[in-house]
């Protein structure tokens, strides 16, 4: 039997201030409640890892997050993958101290793709995750946007994503503008036309409306990773439910017994 | 339960915090350190690391720590390596050309395969939970693996991988896209760790738990 690294199930905390949100489309954002509550309820469930994503941060150039991960690490002992305004090596030091593992960058990397070389070279590929906020286009594929959904690059998906990882990012954050928040499941084309122009891991986010919506991501998108938001945050489903959806579907995921 | 004074190493690489924190919840006490004559005392130490290997050995070098993690070796405090710092044990790496290591356990660090065992690529790095097995030849009974079972998931995030000369030291491996990698070796009062205890919930706090009581 071939054993391979289990796919993982994320949990995605987007943050604004000190409050955990949500939005349809990246926009629009509610706040749900307190991060470090949820945070805590997912690590029980079985989250495989914690995605931060500071929502307005690089709007402000500003980051609220160290204290919330500083918060997190206390008792989550899980990976803890957070960005949002992160602009400088200097920034990326600064979250890693307050406990992060891995760094996510976009609007930063856009404007000054160097910076994904810097990061990588200093904390290694393996800390460095680049992140697609990706948005169909009317004719064929897809735009890279910025500043969390709200700005347009210019630049086409599949190129970026393809610099990006020649520039040191060693896993991909993908999420589609179209899809998040809208229950209307992965943009599976996206999905496989990233991970097959890359050979690092891509984490698929935006749009789970429900736990099967994961099979189809990985099965049918190529994806390593799920993102999910809307879906654990309105308790539509656990991270216990999607993970036994996975395995019935006969992919492999975690072991794990909620205690 | 007793509390030991575990010095985690700090030469600016590696999520320190993390690793504290995970001590704690296994009872003891955690202080992290760059200072030989406070880590030379330590009743047992681990060496957390990320990044590049060269880089990890520059730093230890400049800090003056290669001897003294060769002399806690020696002398028989308990060490733990994770990550790097596991494959920081070795004689020698091939991450951006060749890197000597503390050479503490002969071997060499090599890439993870980016084949499959069957002729398929596979991601780069290796991210993710993956099931601990018993490496060839060894028992978990008497070591820092032994209240665990066969299976139980880890979490991985590395490109490169320790290949220990003696196939003795491995206590457990793990298969990443059907390629043996080396997940925990031991020998004497040295471990090393290519996944992060600190990041494996229960599983990872009960593997640091029996090593702070090694």
């Amino acid at each position: 039997m071939t054993l391979h690294s289990n796919i993982r199930l994320i949990a995605r905390l987007d943050i604004k201030g000190p409050n955990l949100i949500k939005g349809v489309h990246l926009e629009g954002l509610r706040v749900i409640g307190n991060p470090q509550d949820y945070a805590y309820r997912y690590y029980e469930q079985g989250a495989d890892e914690l995605i931060y994503m500071d929502a307005v941060a690089s709007l402000y150039g500003r980051n609220h997050l160290a204290e919330i991960i500083k918060k997190a690490v206390k008792n989550i002992f899980v990976p803890l993958t957070v960005g949002g305004g992160i602009r400088s090596v200097e920034d990326a030091a600064a979250v890693l101290r307050s406990g992060a593992d891995k760094i996510v960058i976009n609007t930063a990397a856009v404007t000054n793709p160097v910076l994904i070389t810097q990061i990588a070279e200093r904390f290694g590929n393996q800390c460095t995750v680049l992140s697609i906020e990706a948005k169909r286009l009317s004719n064929q594929g897809w735009e890279v946007l910025t500043e969390n959904g709200r700005e347009r690059s210019g630049r086409d998906v599949v190129e970026w994503v393809t610099e990006g990882v020649s520039r040191g990012a060693g896993e991909i954050l993908l999420t589609s503008v179209d899809r998040e928040g809208t229950r209307k499941g992965f943009d599976i084309d996206l999905l496989r036309a990233v991970s097959q122009s890359v050979n690092v891991p891509v984490i698929a986010s935006g749009g789970m409306g429900k736990p099967e919506d994961a099979i189809d991501a990985i099965s049918n998108g190529d994806a390593d990773a799920i993102a999910m938001g809307d879906i654990l945050h309105y308790e539509r489903a656990t991270i216990s439910d999607v993970r036994n959806v996975c395995r019935s579907a006969g992919l492999q995921v975690r072991s794990y017994e909620q205690s | 339960m007793s509390k030991a004074k575990v010095v985690i190493i700090d030469y600016g690489v590696g999520n320190l915090l993390s690793v504290q924190r995970a001590v704690e919840e296994c009872g003891s006490e955690a202080i992290t350190s760059s200072e030989p004559d406070i880590i030379v005392q330590a009743e047992r130490v681990i060496l957390p690391g990320v990044g590049a290997f060269a880089n990890a050995m520059n730093a230890l070098k400049s800090l003056g720590l290669v001897e003294v993690i060769k002399a806690i070796a020696a002398d028989g405090i308990p060490l733990l390596g994770i990550c790097l710092g596991m494959q920081l044990l070795l004689d020698e790496s091939e991450e951006y050309g060749l890197s000597k290591g503390l050479g503490i356990i002969p071997g060499r660090v090599l890439p993870v395969p980016a084949l499959s065992s069957d002729g398929y690529s596979v991601k780069i790095p290796h991210i993710g939970w993956n099931s601990l097995v018993v490496a060839e030849g060894a028992e978990w009974n008497e070591t820092i693996l032994k209240n665990l079972t066969p299976g139980d998931a880890v979490y991985f995030i590395h490109s490169f991988m320790a290949v220990p000369e003696d196939p003795g030291v491995r206590i457990a491996d793990c298969y990443y896209g059907g390629n043996q990698v080396s997940a925990m070796i031991g020998r004497r009062n040295v471990f090393g760790c290519q996944f992060h205890p600190e990041k494996s919930q229960a599983i990872g706090l009960r593997i640091l738990a029996n090593f702070l009581s090694s």
